[in-house]
């Protein structure tokens, strides 16, 4: 299996890796028995604008560049941009993934999501988050691989 | 940047010895089952190769069948003794939880056909016993097949007393010896084995050839239906270069035997001290009764891609039994066998290693190694929440 070089760096060099003690909000996804689990953090300002966001990741190479870039691809944009972010757009956006790692992608997405989700409900709006329960414990291909078998 | 290759369980680099014995038997190139002087020349090299395999395992050298490699004699060994005896009525076949894929999708395989197939827990060291196997035996039973050595963890099983077993019960009796022959003493017959595979790159000797050992009265099917090469058993002419290089490693690898323990054991030894010190690792597999050059271990917290990339990017070629290595998502059975929990197992890495590691290798990925497994758990959620608990 052979990652793009764009997803090496972004493994090798992983941007926005950290934490926020006073986040606007935190989203955390994916199960630690299925190998990765992502947390993302939002600064958010009054505008609604994303004006910083880490993130802790434990698992592969590509769980942690794509964690990376959906970071790198919020960092700015307003919350509801945010919201727009494909695990799609992560995955050209770091030239491709093996077809094994796209599930790494879709875990960005939901975790941006859940991170955003969050931050909704500490303001206390109501907001439909599209795909998102924002607690989701594992991402969608998970739930088939996990689903039934918790310890 | 220097490469440490610490992946010898994966393959080993071919020896110069067994390189020469390549070269030469390129240039015979007549065909061993022609009976001109270029077919004869082939034989004869053929006939020594096969001679030096039996010499190594105690066998004799009409028990020595060669194939591709360890999955070819692994596949044939227990298909052909599953349908042996089930002429005889018998479909169950007895293994363990632990045995590498070759074995296990071999077994799944004959499963679907109907035969009943019990595999045999391991205890958290990662060994199984005689006692289990003992029990296990029924009439119905056709065959056992236990691994020699394991190829993640490194734990030698009691084959001796399994084939004792098997032998007093008139039950077949494999082994997968593919990480034990050339590192361990092998003797089939003082050993009570049946059938034993063997691949030759696993003791530098080339790829893509391995052998089979079945003990003289065991008619197992033929494989291959065809010319009379392997007895008839397995059909086509034979791969000499690489039957040549892979005899002339085992014969090197069990004269160095005892030397190469000798220096390799200290430096495993060092390597799980140095790796289990780092806080929350613990090493997988006993202590003892295991092969010489098997280092595995899990850092809680981490997940084994990403160490083994970095470890990579370090210049280090290591293994891990974690998911994402294994291109499914869950982690190696082996790991999970031993009662390890998903997300321990997930952190595992192997590291193996031959008579050509030194201890400058060994005490630079001590200093790596220590440093990348804290910068991972420090961007990992999952050893945020050990640390929390811990307080």
């Amino acid at each position: 299996m052979i990652y793009s070089e764009k997803v090496m760096d972004h493994f090798q060099n992983p941007r926005n890796v950290g934490k926020i003690e006073d986040a606007d909000g935190v989203g955390e996804v994916g199960n630690a028995k299925c190998g990765d689990i992502m947390k993302i953090y939002l600064k958010v300002d009054d505008n609604g604008i994303i004006t910083d966001v880490k993130f802790n990741t434990y698992g592969c190479a590509s769980a942690i560049a794509t964690s990376s870039m959906a970071t790198e691809l919020i960092k700015g944009k307003s919350v509801d941009d945010a919201l727009q972010l494909s695990n799609k757009a992560v995955v050209e956006a770091l030239d491709g993934l093996p077809p094994v790692k796209v599930h790494c992608s879709v875990l960005a997405e939901e975790a941006v999501r859940a991170a955003v989700a969050d931050y909704y409900q500490r303001k206390g709006i109501e907001k439909e988050i599209p795909g998102c329960s924002g607690n989701c414990s594992c991402c969608h291909l998970h739930d088939e691989h996990c689903g039934g078998d918790e310890e | 940047m220097k490469r440490i290759y610490m992946d010898n369980a994966a393959t080993t680099a071919i020896s110069p010895a067994a390189m020469q014995a390549v070269q030469q038997a390129w240039e015979v190139y007549g065909n061993p089952s022609s009976l001109h002087g270029a077919g004869r020349e082939a034989f004869f090299l053929l006939d020594k190769a096969r001679a030096d395999v039996a010499s190594a395992l105690g066998a004799e050298k009409n028990e020595i069948f060669f194939t591709s490699g360890g999955s070819e004699s692994d596949n044939w060994a227990i298909i052909g003794a599953a349908k042996l005896m089930q002429k005889k009525g018998k479909n169950e076949i007895i293994s363990t939880a632990i045995e590498h894929h070759a074995v296990l999708h071999t077994l799944n395989a004959l499963e679907k056909e109907g035969f009943k197939v019990i595999l045999l827990p391991v205890s958290a060291e990662g060994y199984v016993t005689a006692e289990q196997v003992e029990n296990a035996i029924t009439e119905n039973t056709a065959l056992v097949t236990v691994m020699m050595a394991n190829n993640e963890i490194g734990t030698i099983q009691p084959v001796s007393e399994i084939g004792a077993v098997c032998r007093s019960k008139g039950v077949l009796f494999h082994t997968d010896a593919v990480q034990a022959v050339g590192h361990i003493p092998v003797n089939v017959k003082e050993m009570n084995i049946d059938m034993l595979s063997l691949s030759g790159h696993k003791f530098h000797g080339p790829k893509g050839v391995g052998a089979l050992y079945v003990r003289k009265g065991i008619r197992l099917p033929n494989l291959i239906n065809g010319g009379a090469q392997e007895s008839g058993r397995r059909a086509g002419t034979e791969n000499l270069p690489s039957i040549c290089g892979m005899a002339a490693a085992l014969t090197e690898a069990i004269e160095n035997m005892e030397k190469n323990t000798a220096k390799i054991v200290p430096l495993r030894d060092k390597l799980i001290n140095g790796l289990t010190a780092v806080e929350r690792t613990r090493l997988n597999g006993g202590r003892e009764n295991r092969v010489p050059n098997n280092v595995s271990v899990c850092f809680e917290g981490i997940e084994g891609e990403s160490l083994l990339l970095w470890l990579d990017a370090k210049g280090i070629c290591a293994s891990s039994g974690s998911a994402c290595t294994s291109g499914s998502l869950d982690p190696s059975h082996v790991l999970l066998a031993i009662g390890l929990i998903h997300e321990i197992a997930h952190g595992s890495l192997r590291l193996s290693l031959s008579e050509h590691t030194t201890e400058e290798e060994v005490d630079y990925v001590l200093e790596v190694v220590p440093g990348i497994v804290k910068y991972l758990r420090e961007m990992s959620p999952v050893w945020e929440k050990i640390v929390k608990e811990e307080k």
